[in-house]
């Protein structure tokens, strides 16, 4: 035998350090994703909902110095009419934009360069008693006559309770996510309840009554599937499903929560299946041959037997297959047609939290309100999914110690 | 009288002749103990009694096996039913992951018996009879998993006489247990001859020679020699049968 040369283990070394290294690296890129996720989700709710580089102004006799962004949105939609329906006098809104200037003052009074804009704005808003006015911050000069109201920050009960999802609304940004959480819920269940049943189904006949020729034929098919890129799904939804749906339900629209269940119940079968076999086939032999040699039927043996014995891994697959649902983007925002409204029944068009991220993120400006809304719902998003795989974690770890 | 029988019997996994042309009867309520080296198809004839070679695949048996006079592998045999008459324990304790109660139960239970005072009397006497009722009177409701393996292996012979069979067949019940368990299990067999036609296989010659009244030797495939245990421990006529009972090979 030859000793080792030197050459030898410093090749070693090397190989060694550069495994260690690329441990480091991944772990560090993970861990900085997750900060970068949270330190801009987080950000929104140091923040007013109203641009920061618009104000909001009254008459300076008008009593109320601030106001719900909600109420702002009312008061702009004119829902809200008269000031005493917030606290304040008797007086009626008038609700006055930047654009609505003109109809005040003449192209004249304003001068040529809007160079008298500033002074304009001051005077109207000292001459309506009742005015809301909202303007680009930099008109409101030293002399400026009104009173700026101070727009509450996004709260976090606005933003989890919230009922409306108009993240460009103006003045007031309008961040309640509960449609898109009810939404996301709605769609997810809805394919659980779907493939679930189904795909359990599949995994027991797989690996309790199948012929073994019959399984290794049908085994690669539903591998295959979870092989299809998502947006194929959605594709195949769009042209598909959707029409489907509305033929048969006689709906004015098809892309609906339903049509996401049912093509999400798809996605998720090849996971349920294989994770539910698995689980099933770790039933003892032992244990199934006890159960025959009793006399019991080859159905009762699997009911009695080996679905209590794999209940653990059944749970598991369940709950990830919940996770590919809840965290599925592209072929869900292909076919619910994305209205973020409350959802009442299946059959209305839905919005899931990964979809509105997908779907508006790219008409957002980077650093805003409604780019920051989109990573906190982007931390909703990480923070359910972690706490999904920790729960099938717990419970695999579980099972191990149970055997 | 003869319980149960073979006649010429054959059995084939794929290619390979596991069983070679077997005869053999065993007497009503006698101990026959079945043994010979490792891979000569001593589980595989034993298997033949409660028809549990079916779940393999690609399996192809040829002959008459016989119980109380009937062809097990008729067409018109019920599997069920057979494995209620003829019953089984395994070489490893494999009980339920259920309670104490619910595993003697079980073979009940799957056999429709909803009577709960029939089902509790059941379970009672078979784990007196099983000699573990007096070490698990108090946690009937405990899981099984809480036994050592020889209390395992007992209540899995518990579980099998609940269900009232006339034979028992048992593939090296004492394997896997230390020698007090083991002793306990033999004493246990004696007992238990009176009521039932016990099988077993063993792979300990001392064991076979103590709880059994006939013994079979095979041999690749083949029932070499098959008599009193007496005289096959003491005077084989066939010169394998001696090198193996006086441990030259095995």
């Amino acid at each position: 035998m030859k000793p080792k040369s030197f050459f030898n283990k410093l090749l070693e070394k090397i190989a060694e350090g550069i495994l260690a290294i690329s441990g480091s690296i991944t772990t560090l890129a993970v861990l900085l994703i997750v900060i970068f996720l949270f330190k801009e989700g987080v950000g929104l709710f140091n923040q007013s909902s109203v641009d920061e580089n618009s104000i909001i102004a009254v008459n300076k006799q008008n009593p109320i110095n601030k106001l719900k962004p909600s109420d702002v949105k009312k008061i702009f939609d004119q829902e809200l009419t008269n000031w005493k329906q917030l606290g304040g006098n008797d007086e009626e809104i008038v609700v006055v934009r930047f654009t609505d200037i003109s109809t005040y003052y003449s192209d004249e009074k304003l001068g040529a360069n809007l160079e008298h804009l500033p002074a304009c704005f001051s005077n109207l808003t000292d001459s309506l008693k009742g005015a809301i006015v909202y303007m680009p911050a930099k008109y409101a000069l030293k002399d400026f006559k009104g009173k700026k109201i101070h727009v509450d920050k996004v709260s976090l009960l606005d933003f989890f309770a919230g009922r409306e999802w108009f993240p460009t609304a103006e003045p007031s940004a309008q961040l309640g996510i509960l449609p898109l959480i009810l939404g996301t819920l709605w769609v997810s269940l809805g394919a659980i309840l779907l493939s679930l049943p189904l795909g359990i189904a599949v995994a027991i006949y797989m690996a309790e009554i199948a012929s073994p020729r019959f399984r290794s034929f049908i085994k690669p098919i539903i591998e295959l599937l979870s092989g299809i890129p998502s947006v194929v799904f959605g594709f195949f939804g769009l042209i598909v499903i959707v029409p489907m749906i509305q033929k048969t339900f006689g709906l004015p629209v098809g892309e609906t929560g339903l049509a996401g269940s049912i093509i999400l119940a798809i996605m998720a079968l090849p996971t349920i299946i294989t994770i539910s076999e698995d689980a099933l086939r770790t039933t003892p032999r032992a244990m199934k041959e006890a159960s025959l040699a009793l006399g019991a039927t080859r159905w009762q043996t699997i009911y009695r037997i080996v679905i209590p014995y794999s209940i653990s891994g059944l749970t598991a697959a369940a709950i990830l297959g919940i996770g590919r649902a809840v965290g599925e983007t592209m072929a869900v925002l292909m076919v619910t047609g994305n209205a973020a409204i409350m959802p009442k029944t299946l059959l209305e068009p839905v919005r899931t939290i990964p979809a509105t991220i997908a779907a508006e993120l790219g008409e957002s400006s980077q650093g805003g309100l409604h780019y920051k809304a989109l990573f906190t719902l982007g931390c909703i998003l990480f923070i359910i999914t972690l706490a999904i795989n920790l729960t099938v974690e717990y419970i695999s770890t579980k099972r191990m110690n149970n055997k | 009288m003869i319980k149960i029988e073979s006649k010429n019997v054959n059995l084939f996994y794929g290619d390979f002749q596991a069983l070679k042309d077997v005869t053999m009867a065993v007497e009503e309520n006698t101990v026959a103990a079945l043994i010979g080296p490792s891979g000569c198809g001593k589980s595989t004839y034993l298997r033949l009694f409660n028809r549990m070679n079916d779940l393999i695949n690609n399996i192809k048996i040829e002959g008459e096996v016989l119980v109380d006079g009937q062809d097990i592998y008729n067409k018109g045999i019920n599997v069920d039913e057979l494995r209620i008459k003829v019953g089984m324990v395994f070489q490893k304790p494999n009980p339920f992951p259920k309670s104490i109660y619910e595993n003697v139960a079980y073979g009940l239970r799957v056999n429709g018996v909803n009577d709960k005072s029939f089902i509790e009397e059941k379970v009672i006497t078979s784990l007196k009879h099983a000699a573990l009722w007096k070490e698990v009177k108090d946690k009937l409701h405990k899981s099984a998993f809480e036994l050592s393996g020889g209390q395992q292996q007992r209540l899995c012979i518990a579980r099998a006489l609940a269900i009232s069979p006339s034979v028992v067949l048992m593939d090296e019940p004492a394997s896997a247990l230390d020698p007090i368990s083991t002793a306990k299990i033999e004493e246990l067999i004696h007992e238990l001859k009176k009521e039932y036609t016990i099988v077993i296989v063993t792979h300990n010659m001392q064991q076979a020679a103590r709880v059994s009244d006939y013994t079979a030797f095979f041999y690749l495939g083949e029932l070499i020699e098959y008599g009193k245990t007496a005289n096959i421990f003491t005077n084989p006529t066939n010169i394998h049968t001696q090198n193996y009972v006086t441990g030259r090979f095995g």
